[in-house]
């Protein structure tokens, strides 16, 4: 584990997101006019090198679109995703393509992301082949190191990634995404399918992992308490725009917004409950 | 004493597949539930919890297969009855609610058409006494008017709404028992509360015994009267509520309320690292001796790996299975 690198004057933001937009066309009805549904509205964040922001929200409040936006799996309507000093919201081809060894993306349900014929090592590999990185044995020197690093036992490399558990398949998808170095990792809902034991096993990793390679983290999650532990800023969203930003200690000491406060009724409740059993007398 | 409703006794389940060595996922196992009480199954995903609900209502997938042990539902060996004797009794005094309620209600059925099938079922009801009752039954779970929701596809639904109509179902006749897999696991965090709240509502209007079954403690805070928890296809502790969180006597029982830690946000530096169980529960195919937990155990001893530890009654309405207690 290294230390942080000292940082001289404020450094320029890894990812500066300016007024993102996104709709998504819904048909009427056979051979009828499409209607168009602001998924996303004019949405603005920065993540800082080794950084973690998190964008928190209900189910349907936009914040995978944002994700898959600033992965580039989606085009937005307007603004700009500044990566570097790049604006990447217009590439395309294969700009795009080269571009996506910076910033590598993680899913929810890990299995459904990979090719369920492929081993292990074929799951890690695989963004490595397409961007032709690397010699064939250089490649598996790296596999090996990302699957130590990860947690993996080396003696499953040629384990079907589908006889995996679900921690070890969130495992392997961390492995495939770090294959091909990148600065910036979006993370949608990534922990969300895991049990609280692999939750907590996983959320160290990446700390670390945070910490070794400084990697920026996009957090998407429906889960406040959670992110508060991870991350450094927080965005609460709500019906596409972003309702509440700001550190992440200072949104969970005071949150303004209704939907903040929602959000954080699970935790607030559990300590009630939790401070009320330890109080019980016997 | 109160009668039991459901005596659970030496009950052993097992999958088998073709070219692998059976699982045992549920390893002799004793459990018994008093009428209108909460319990709480705590464990980790693969530690027998899904199985033991499943072979409670012997719903089990094809493949699995009860090695010992009996079901006493009311007086009488669930796993003596015929299939039609068992009909009776699922939906109607015990029933399920699954993790997923996209996957168990009908995709093409209006929900309130598969609610009034229930009824229909088991209740001997008119058509009349099924659309008053199906009314009553949807407004008392907060479909207020119900008439809209009643008409609607499943995919029309909310997945807290379709969670609400799961339950319906599965409240429909009133029963006894009910038993909820990961109610609310797949729900988000203002939505995990509303159900958790109607399930505890439930409860104190009907007196239902419900068996909850989560992987996450911080549900059973001031949810469940009582919790058993589980690793590794048995039953490692039993206790109350309360009891569980103060002074977890099992070191996985102590470990698993050390994960709701993530709950305390505030008090807790950020990027502190979290507490964890380090590796992979086992696998179930093979049981050499000694404690299932040792390999990850942090309080582990000699004896540990050599001995199956017994289950000691260290208090009352304690159990434990741990050398830690064994005098």
């Amino acid at each position: 584990m290294t230390a942080n690198p000292g940082v001289a004057g404020p450094p320029a933001p890894r990812l500066r997101v300016c007024g993102l937009s996104k709709n998504y066309a819904r048909r009427t009805g056979i051979g009828r006019k499409s209607l168009s549904i602001a998924a996303v509205h004019d949405v603005s964040f920065e993540i800082q090198t080794g950084k973690t922001f998190a964008l928190v929200g209900r189910s349907g409040s936009g914040k995978s679109t944002v994700a898959r936006c600033v992965a580039r799996l989606e085009s937005p309507d307007a603004g700009q995703i500044f990566f570097g000093g790049t604006d990447i919201a217009p590439l395309g081809g294969r700009d795009l393509r080269s571009f996506r060894t910076e910033i590598q993306m993680i899913f929810q349900d890990a299995v459904t992301s990979m090719n369920p014929r492929f081993s292990a090592e074929q799951v890690i590999e695989e963004p490595m082949l397409i961007q032709g990185l690397l010699s064939k044995n250089d490649r598996r020197n790296r596999i090996m190191d990302l699957m130590r690093e990860v947690g993996l036992p080396l003696e499953r490399i040629d384990g079907l990634a589908t006889n995996f558990s679900g921690g070890q398949q969130q495992r392997l998808a961390i492995a495939r995404a770090l294959s091909v170095r990148p600065k910036l990792l979006v993370l949608d809902e990534a922990l969300s399918a895991l049990d609280l034991s692999s939750e907590a096993q996983i959320v160290n990793l990446l700390l670390d992992l945070q910490q070794v390679y400084s990697l920026g983290y996009l957090f998407i999650s429906h889960d406040l308490s959670l992110v508060a532990r991870l991350a450094d800023e927080v965005a609460v969203i709500s019906a596409g725009q972003i309702v509440e930003q700001g550190l992440t200690a200072q949104v969970i000491a005071n949150p303004t917004h209704p939907q903040t406060v929602e959000l954080l009724a699970p935790a607030r409740s559990f300590q009630r409950s939790y401070s009320e059993m330890l109080g019980a007398a016997e | 004493m109160v009668e039991e409703l459901l005596k659970i006794r030496d009950l052993s389940v097992a999958y088998s597949s073709m070219g692998s060595p059976p699982l045992r996922a549920v390893d002799h196992i004793s459990l018994a539930l008093n009428p209108g009480e909460v319990i709480g199954v705590l464990g980790e995903s693969g530690s027998g919890k899904s199985t033991l609900a499943l072979s409670i209502l012997r719903l089990l997938a094809a493949g699995g297969r009860y090695e010992s042990g009996e079901v006493v539902f009311r007086g009488r060996n669930l796993l003596a009855l015929s299939e039609s004797e068992l009909r009776e009794v699922r939906g109607k005094e015990m029933s399920m609610i699954s993790q997923d309620p996209a996957l168990s209600l009908n995709p093409v059925m209006r929900v309130g058409a598969q609610i009034a099938e229930v009824l229909r079922a088991h209740m001997g009801l008119s058509q009349r006494g099924v659309n008053a009752r199906l009314e009553e039954l949807l407004r008392s779970v907060g479909f207020d008017p119900p008439s809209q929701i009643a008409t609607a596809y499943p995919h029309q639904l909310s997945g807290g709404q379709r969670q609400r109509i799961a339950i319906t179902q599965a409240i429909a006749c009133n029963p006894a028992l009910v038993i909820a897999d990961e109610p609310t696991s797949k729900l988000d965090a203002g939505l995990q509360s509303e159900i958790l709240a109607l399930l505890t509502e439930i409860r104190r209007r009907h007196g239902t015994t419900l068996v909850v079954i989560s992987h996450d403690p911080t549900i059973f805070a001031g949810f469940a009267d009582r919790m058993i928890v589980m690793y590794a296809g048995r039953i490692v502790e039993e206790g109350k509520t309360r009891d569980i969180f103060r002074a977890p006597m099992h070191p996985y029982t102590r470990a698993l309320v050390q994960l709701s830690q993530r709950y305390f946000v505030g008090n807790v530096a950020s990027r502190a690292r979290f507490p964890i169980i380090s590796g992979e529960p086992p696998g179930l195919s093979r049981h050499d001796a000694g404690c299932r937990f040792e390999p990850r155990c942090p309080d582990r001893m000699p004896v540990c790996a050599a001995t199956d530890p017994q289950e000691v009654i260290a208090e009352p309405h304690r159990r434990v299975s741990c050398f830690k207690y064994d005098s």
